[in-house]
Order: C-alpha cells, then sequence, then structure tokens
C-alpha cells in the first residue's frame, strides 16, 4: 500500500465520516458550526495520529490479550491530555464542545485504525494513515458543519476566535440574518437529513462516475442501471 | 502468539497483566505531567470567567471588593427553584453593599432548568439577568442568551413593582414581557424565576444588604 493509496483512502475512499460513517456521534453533534466542527475535527485529527505513532511502535511487541486494551489506554490518556490543553487555552472552545471532547475516547475511528492498521504497519505508513484518516473526518465534520451553520444560523464561521484566538474576532460571515436560519437545520434530526443528503450525492456522483466509465470503456456489458 | 517458546498459561498471563499495567502507569505518568502544566493556567482561566460572568451582569457599576469570594449562601427552593443552597455575591463600594448578585434556577425550562445569575441593587432594581446554563431549543428557546439575542436585557432596570405584579408575565399571559415565536414557555420560565428571585432580595433585603463587611465571612454555609 503506498502513501497515495492511503491518502485516497482516508480522505475519500474510506472517508471515515461519509464513507466508513464511524464516528457519527460526534459528526452529529458537533457539526453545528464550523468552528466546532474544525475545533473537534483538530482534536480527532491530533489524537489519531498521536494513538497511530504508539501503536506502530509498540503495537508489534504487546501480547495479543491486551493489546486492545493498551490501545484504549493510550488513546484515553492522549485525549485527555488534549482536554486539559483546550480547557487551559481555548476555553471557549472548550466550553463549546463540552461533552464531546471526551468522547472522542469511544471514537471507533481511532481504536479501529490503531488495530487494523498502524499496529501492522511500519511507523511512517502509521503516521500517514493517521493524518488522511483524520482528514478525511475532519473535512467531512466542516463539510456538515458548514451546511448546518449556513442554513441554521445564516453565518459561516462565525466563533473561530474560540478556536483561533482572540485577534479572529468579527471573522467569519453573516450572510444572511440569524432569525430567518432555519432552525431544523442546528437540531439532530436536522443533522441525520442533512447527512443522508451528503451521502446520498456523493452516492450518485459515484454511480454517475461508474455509468460513464463503463460507457466510455469498449461496452462489454450493456449498461442496465439506468 | 507473538513468542516463539511455549509459554505456560500462567506465565502468559502474567506478562499480559504486566504489560497493561506498565503501559497504565505511562498513561497516567502523561496525563499527571499534563495536569501539572495546566492546572495553575485552568483554575485562572476559569477564575477570569466567573469574574466576567459577575461583572457582565453588574451593568458597569462601580465596586471595589472581589465579589467572586465575599458570598453569602441563599436557600429558598419555593423563590430560587433549587432544593439545594445556592450562592448570593455581594457587590460593594466602600462600607457599602451597592448590589447583590443571586444565583437563581428556573426550573421550569422548557429542556430542564435553566441557571440564571440575577444583579439587584440596594434599592431593588435590576442591574441585569444573565443565563449561565441552559439546555433550551436552538434557535427557539436559546434567545434567552445574551450571546443569542438582546432579550434577557429587557429586565434590566424592571424592579418588584416595575412593570406591576400582574405584569411581569409574557405578552401572551397578558405582561410586559416578550415571548419568542414558537417559544412561549422558556420565556416565561424566565420572567417567572427573575420575579421569584427579586420577592426573594426584597424578603431578605437586611441580611444581604445589611452586613457589615467584617462579617462577610460569616455567611459561608
Amino acid at each position: 500500500m503506498d502513501a497515495r493509496a492511503i491518502l485516497r483512502d482516508g480522505l475519500l475512499q474510506s472517508n471515515p465520516g461519509l464513507v466508513q460513517l464511524l464516528g457519527l456521534c460526534p459528526l452529529l453533534a458537533v457539526s453545528n458550526s464550523v468552528a466546532n466542527a474544525l475545533g473537534l475535527g483538530l482534536a480527532t485529527l491530533g489524537v489519531l495520529v498521536a494513538s497511530n505513532l504508539v501503536a506502530a511502535l509498540v503495537g508489534p511487541y504487546l501480547p495479543r490479550e491486551v493489546r486492545l486494551a493498551v490501545f484504549v489506554i493510550v488513546i484515553a490518556a492522549a485525549v485527555t491530555a488534549v482536554e486539559l490543553a483546550m480547557a487551559a487555552w481555548r476555553p471557549g472552545l472548550h466550553d463549546s464542545l463540552g461533552i464531546f471532547l471526551p468522547l472522542i475516547i469511544t471514537n471507533c475511528l481511532i481504536l479501529s485504525r490503531a488495530e487494523s492498521f498502524a499496529s501492522r504497519q511500519p511507523l511512517p505508513r502509521a503516521l500517514l494513515d493517521g493524518m488522511a484518516m483524520g482528514a478525511g473526518f475532519l473535512i467531512a465534520l466542516v463539510m456538515l458543519g458548514a451546511v448546518r451553520e449556513l442554513l441554521g444560523s445564516g453565518s459561516l464561521g462565525a466563533g473561530l476566535e474560540l478556536l483561533l484566538g482572540p485577534a479572529f474576532a468579527g471573522a467569519g460571515w453573516q450572510v444572511f440574518p440569524q432569525s430567518s436560519g432555519l432552525r431544523f437545520a442546528l437540531l439532530p434530526p436536522g443533522a441525520f437529513v442533512l447527512l443522508g443528503l451528503m451521502l446520498a450525492l456523493g452516492n450518485a456522483r459515484a454511480a454517475a462516475r461508474k455509468r460513464d466509465a463503463a460507457a466510455g470503456a469498449p461496452a462489454d456489458v450493456p449498461d442496465t442501471a439506468a | 502468539m507473538d513468542t516463539r517458546s511455549p509459554d505456560s498459561a500462567p506465565r502468559r498471563a502474567l506478562r499480559a497483566g504486566a504489560v497493561l499495567a506498565i503501559a497504565a502507569a505511562c498513561a497516567a505518568g502523561l496525563v499527571a505531567v499534563v495536569n501539572r502544566y495546566t492546572e495553575p493556567r485552568i483554575a485562572a482561566v476559569q477564575r477570569a470567567q466567573r469574574v466576567a460572568e459577575l461583572t457582565a451582569v453588574m451593568g458597569g457599576i462601580a465596586y471595589d471588593n472581589d465579589p467572586l469570594s465575599d458570598i453569602v449562601s441563599v436557600h429558598d427552593p419555593e423563590l430560587l427553584g433549587s432544593e439545594q443552597p445556592l450562592l448570593a455575591h455581594r457587590v460593594r463600594l466602600g462600607e457599602e453593599t451597592v448590589a447583590v448578585l443571586v444565583n437563581a434556577v428556573a426550573p421550569d425550562g422548557y429542556a430542564g432548568p435553566v441557571r440564571l445569575l440575577v444583579a439587584v441593587d440596594a434599592q431593588g432594581r435590576l442591574l441585569g439577568v444573565r443565563v449561565l446554563e441552559h439546555r433550551e431549543t436552538p434557535g427557539l428557546g436559546d434567545l434567552i442568551d445574551e450571546r443569542r439575542s438582546r432579550w434577557i436585557h429587557g429586565f434590566d432596570g424592571r424592579a418588584l413593582d416595575d412593570p406591576p405584579r400582574a405584569r411581569w408575565q409574557v405578552r401572551k399571559d397578558g405582561g410586559d414581557f416578550d415571548q419568542f415565536t414558537g417559544a412561549t414557555v422558556t420565556p416565561r420560565a424566565i420572567v417567572r424565576a427573575v420575579r421569584d428571585a427579586l420577592e426573594y432580595v426584597a424578603r431578605h433585603h437586611d441580611e444581604l444588604f445589611g452586613a457589615a463587611p467584617a462579617s462577610s465571612g460569616s455567611g459561608t454555609p
């Protein structure tokens, strides 16, 4: 598996948020604004890289019986460290992510990458996989966050100063007044529906591409899908 | 099977246990180190947040004490909405208590209790009200949050007799306070809780405002 395949896997082909549908709980809960989505996405990315790093380094030497347990401990420690750091340096973001920050521990994406990939691969690949999968999750979160924030609050990137620091106060656009936002987009059912629409869009594009490829190729199989 | 030697079951179990213990110790060590470096900063940040919370609700009055530590315990399930004792902060200028900030709870919010901070001056007028914690519906009930709308400023300058008692209601119930389109339960709960908190302050005016600064420490439960 070369680097390009790892990247393509993490970002597109098996994007954890949009294809594997891992970590749906934080994906749906925290994606109500770009700022929140970006904050949780970055925290998850950091933890994922750290846990892949440790898994690649010590994974092969761990007794099989406790390998998963050790990974869980490592992930829990990494998440706790991230949470403490965020409480110290980004308290506003820490407050707005609330319980979903410590809940990164339960994101099965992280444990599954450590167990099924990183612990069986050399370090560079494990790190790249952590970055690719983390970035894939981050992108899914931010996309959903952008759509929900725009529809629900009429803004894009409001509150980014909580993440980036006070220098960014007032960053972000108010596209239309918050009062005329579509509340449904901010509520959990709205998150489900919008994620469903995004998935449907993705599937439709994939299907169309497949059809094009089939039509463009010397046709040995007639296209019956349409 | 990570070793080639035919380990006996007990040996394997011991080895696994030892590895797990070492991993746990390393993780605990890491967390302890991070905690050591972040703890003072987190404490300072939290303190600053609480001070900011308190000053925000005072509407800019002058004071020279530390309201965060100048506290009295208040307890009135009926008027303050909580079975537990709550805190009130005294705001002083010189010898005089110029305001009290009372923590109160609106127990009947749409999605559970709403925690409020109610600032009342010595004449019984509201300096301000802030929602400290709530779980109201985004886009509807959460307009009570000062960061989401100006609604909460509708209480600024009000008192028990302003508006008169019968009009301490949302408009829908014949009162003076706006409700939100599609959300009446939340504003109704807040209006009632603020009025009750004012009532509490009026009934306990002497205890809250009267005590000399020297005895302030005895107010803690």
